[in-house]
């Protein structure tokens, strides 16, 4: 049997494989090798087989069958035995395998042993993967160590205390008494832990919390030690005096003094002389500097230590460094909202962050940016916004338009500006924009009653420059289908009007309609623009034109309207300028969505031309509100029954592949200010006619008109007989039950004959 | 708390890896090949600090060697920066100027030293005299 490979050699051997699969099959020959040897028991390769194991999983190879050779390599005498085999343990095993459970008592009797690097061992593996069981059954051996002299065990029990801690947490109270003089410790390394230790348990116990407060004066003196003691050698980091022990100290002092008056006193003295006397040409400096930042912000600090937090920050802000630019961010995009005005005076410095090559640097900039604008800036704001929306990554313009859409809202100085802002966005960054923006900009514009020509004009030019952006393009069809007329007679006050013509205007619009840059729904907006204007142009014949033509086109969405429109220059054309009337000005309520829209308008049947589509006719269970499109059907609605609050309309639709259906949808509302629950509506009919019932939209008539029930009958009426219903009505109104029963007979003619 | 400290090149093979948080074995192949790609996209100009789902990696890199340092979200990104450069003067102090092939070949000293250095995921030692001392002892113990 062949002795096996040194791991430096099958190291060295697996790097001159040139593929993946070369590797592979070195790898299964070498693990092949090594699961014969363990078979074989072989002592003195173990641990050179392991290690070799060990390398291979690094690599990405399964290396399980190495698990139980890791234990016998811990029980081994061999203090290099121990070592691969507890690292083994580390790296391989985890508390799902069972093997672990025969670890313990290895642990244990290492645990004492008389070597203090074993002891180290079996320490930190404890401190690693130790399972509940197993930190239960050893966490004795770790509370003894902790209260031992020897440095070099003490930081590595304290570690391995806050494994059990967070394993079993019930344990904490045991360690409490050799917390008592840890902090007397004069070894970094066990000061350091033990730093660790108590906030472990701080964080985990408000009990543990108030009882170590009482340390904050031991704590501040540890620090002011480190910052006053002259050049140490031991702990000297770029001349700082061990700049991780002071880092753990200010996280600790910040949990003990938060929310703590007391504690908070005690510690400011200190913080500030950290915060002013730490050297600032390095990295480590500031690393201490941050953390000081963020324990002031955290505690119960006075003003003057809050605005030299701040100002810490504003500094970094400045510095070369990268890193410490993002720090610097971060930090005040937490306490923007707590430290408003301080972090203000640094506003030019966070914008000036906006042109920085870093995209988180960027991202936070942008953020914070958003955060500051307000009455007096918006101006100057803005102009870096949009100088920064137009050259920002992608990823940042839909939230940057966004932002500044926000903004501009909140604190546009004038219509004229707020326009002005929302136009450039839309010029700019028009495809990036988000899809909820398009119907809350067309309500800005609406709204901006004396800005409607200049709007439009302005509109109108950016779509002869560019049609890919649909949210601009949506927006401007929609804009000049309302104010076209504004357009062509040139009455716009803000700039110098433009001279076009109705047919110039139509031939834009048009050309949405065919350009591939159009979506659906750009289409859509363009043709309902198209028809608007056949009350505001005189070009009608041409506008019929173009709306006969898409009666006949494969997007239905589109076809429906065509057909819709055309029936409005046929039958209803006395409707047509009423229905196309100007859009009055909009009431913004709280979920903006269409219908609340057209609620505000009071008719319903005038112009519900909303921002969306209009609905289709095969839906039913829309809101009664577009009663247009049924009365577009030919046979006008009624109501049939109206009493105590309680309204049913019944509307009509001919079934066309049968002449003798007539399919009527009814709609419930109720005027009431209180709901009608468990509403069920019920029909009979004569004799010689058929009726089915359809499910209806929900049994829930909501109160004060807020929503109405639909549901569809069909009668089957094979001999044209006058149409007669008798309706029974149930429902639950302010806790008590109603019935009605009713007769209706006013059916319209057109609906039976 | 440090979840992991990976040791990666820039072909993407991962010549020390230690995770101080359960990842199951199967989705650390995954996670160093994401980690690694993450950092090797970053230019110059950035910053050493990546948002990286939902932590923060620290990453640093010597000559061909990247070391990525997964971090939770309190811990001091500045401080774990300077740990990294510790962790390095370690390894320099003990190899004699450190390089890639030291680390692959010594792969379990530097597991030594790294362990004397970070227990758990939390900073034990800094002093690179304390910390190279058990390694020395086994070095001697080894000779003999």
């Amino acid at each position: 049997h062949l002795p096996s490979l040194r791991v430096q050699v099958l190291i060295r051997t697996i790097r001159t494989a040139r593929t993946q699969a070369e590797e592979r099959e070195m790898i299964q020959k070498e693990c092949a090798a090594i699961r014969s040897s363990f078979r074989e028991e072989d002592n003195t390769y173990r641990c050179r087989n392991v290690a070799k194991l060990l390398y291979m999983h690094m690599l990405g190879y399964p290396a399980h069958f190495g698990q139980l050779e890791c234990l016998k390599l811990i029980a081994s005498q061999k203090f290099t035995d121990k070592r691969i085999g507890y690292l083994g343990a580390m790296l391989l095993l985890d508390e799902r395998q069972d093997v672990h459970l025969l670890m313990t008592n290895c642990i244990k009797n290492d645990l004492n042993h008389s070597t203090q690097y074993v002891q180290g061992l079996s320490l930190c593996t404890l401190g690693c993967m130790g399972s509940s069981e197993m930190c239960r059954d050893l966490a004795g051996e770790v509370e003894k160590l902790l209260k031992t002299s020897n440095s070099y065990l003490r930081k590595k029990a304290a570690l391995c205390a806050v494994h059990v801690i967070r394993k079993v947490p019930e344990l904490m109270e045991m360690f409490l008494p050799a917390t008592k003089n840890l902090l007397s410790e004069k070894n970094h390394g066990v000061l350091h832990t033990s730093v660790v230790l108590l906030t472990e348990m701080c964080e985990r116990s408000p009990d543990m919390l108030s009882h170590f407060r009482k340390l904050v004066p031991q704590l501040v003196r540890i620090l002011k030690n480190l910052i006053m003691s002259g050049y140490s050698p031991e702990h000297d980091v770029s001349g700082i005096s061990d700049p991780f022990l002071q880092v753990r100290i200010l996280r600790l002092l910040r949990i003990l003094g938060k929310g703590d008056d007391d504690s908070s006193e005690a510690m400011n003295d200190i913080l500030a002389q950290v915060a002013t006397n730490t050297e600032t040409s390095k990295n480590v400096g500031n690393a201490i500097l941050y953390e000081t930042v963020l324990t002031i912000m955290d505690i119960k600090s006075e003003s003057g230590l809050r605005v030299l937090a701040i100002n810490i920050l504003g500094r970094f802000l400045l510095n070369n460094d990268k890193n410490i630019r993002y720090v610097a961010l971060t930090s005040l995009l937490k306490t923007v909202q707590t430290d408003h005005n301080a972090v203000q005076r640094h506003r030019s410095t966070i914008v000036d962050c906006l042109k920085d090559l870093d995209v988180s640097i960027k991202r936070r900039a942008m953020e914070l940016s958003f955060a500051l604008v307000n009455g007096n800036n918006i101006r100057g704001m803005m102009k870096e916004l949009l100088y920064f929306l137009d050259s920002c990554d992608p990823d940042f313009k839909a939230d940057c338009a966004s932002g500044i859409f926000l903004a501009a809202e909140k604190y546009a100085p004038s219509k004229r500006w707020h326009i002005d802002t929302v136009m450039r966005v839309l010029t700019t960054a028009g495809s990036y924009v988000r899809d909820d923006s398009v119907p809350n900009l067309i309500q800005l514009i609406t709204n901006s009653v004396e800005m409607h020509a200049y709007t439009v004009q302005r509109l109108y030019k950016a779509l002869l420059d560019d049609i890919s952006q649909q949210p601009l393009v949506q927006v401007a069809s929609w804009c000049i289908g309302e104010y076209g007329d504004l357009l062509v007679s040139g009455q716009c006050e803000e700039e110098e009007p433009i001279q076009v013509s109705e047919d110039e205007v139509l031939d834009v619009l048009e050309g949405l309609l065919v350009s591939n840059l159009s979506t659906p729904v750009t289409r859509a907006y363009s043709l309902t623009a198209i028809m608007k204007l056949s009350t505001r142009f005189s070009s009608v014949n041409r506008i019929k034109k173009v709306v006969s033509i898409y009666g006949s086109s494969i997007d239905v969405e589109l076809q429906q309207r065509a057909v819709e429109y055309n029936a409005l220059f046929k039958k209803y054309d006395h409707m047509r300028p009423a229905l196309l009337e100007r859009m009055p000005i909009m009431e913004k309520t709280a979920t903006n969505g269409p219908t609340d829209i057209a609620q505000t308008n009071g008719e319903t049947d005038s112009t519900i031309l909303d921002t969306k589509h209009l609905p289709s006719i095969t839906h039913p269970a829309r809101r009664c509100n577009y009663h247009i499109c049924f009365c577009l059907a030919g046979i006008p609605p009624m109501t049939a029954y109206n009493k105590n609050g309680l309204k049913i309309e019944f509307t009509f639709e001919r079934s066309n592949p049968s002449p003798n259906i007539a399919v009527i949808t009814i709609h419930a509302t109720n005027s009431t200010e209180a709901d009608m629950t468990e509403f069920v509506f019920q029909a009979a009919v004569p004799k010689t006619f058929q009726l089915q019932l359809l499910s209806p939209s929900s049994n829930v008539v909501p109160a004060l008109n807020q929503g109405s029930v639909t549901q569809v009958i069909r009668v089957l009426n094979p001999q044209k007989q006058q149409l007669r219903m008798r309706i029974k009505l149930t429902y639950t109104h302010k806790g008590s039950p109603v019935q009605d029963l009713a007769e209706v007979n006013n059916f319209p003619p057109q609906s039976w004959q | 708390m440090i979840k992991f400290l990976l040791m990666v090149n820039k072909q993407g093979q991962t010549r020390l890896s230690r995770y101080y948080e359960q990842v199951e074995l199967g989705k650390r192949a995954s996670l160093e090949a994401d980690v690694v790609r993450g950092c090797l996209a970053r230019r110059k100009e950035e910053c050493s600090f990546v948002e990286f789902k939902d932590y923060k990696l620290v990453y640093r890199q010597y000559a061909a060697l990247f070391i990525v340092v997964g971090i939770t979200e309190n811990e001091n990104e500045l401080s774990i920066y300077e740990l990294v450069h510790n962790f390095v003067e370690v390894l320099d102090k003990y190899f004699s100027r450190v390089s890639e092939l030291d680390i692959m070949f010594s792969l379990d000293k530097v597991h030594i030293i790294l362990d004397e250095m970070i227990l758990n995921g939390h900073i034990v030692e800094t002093n690179k005299t304390r910390i190279l001392a058990p390694l020395l002892a086994l070095d001697k113990m080894a000779e003999s």
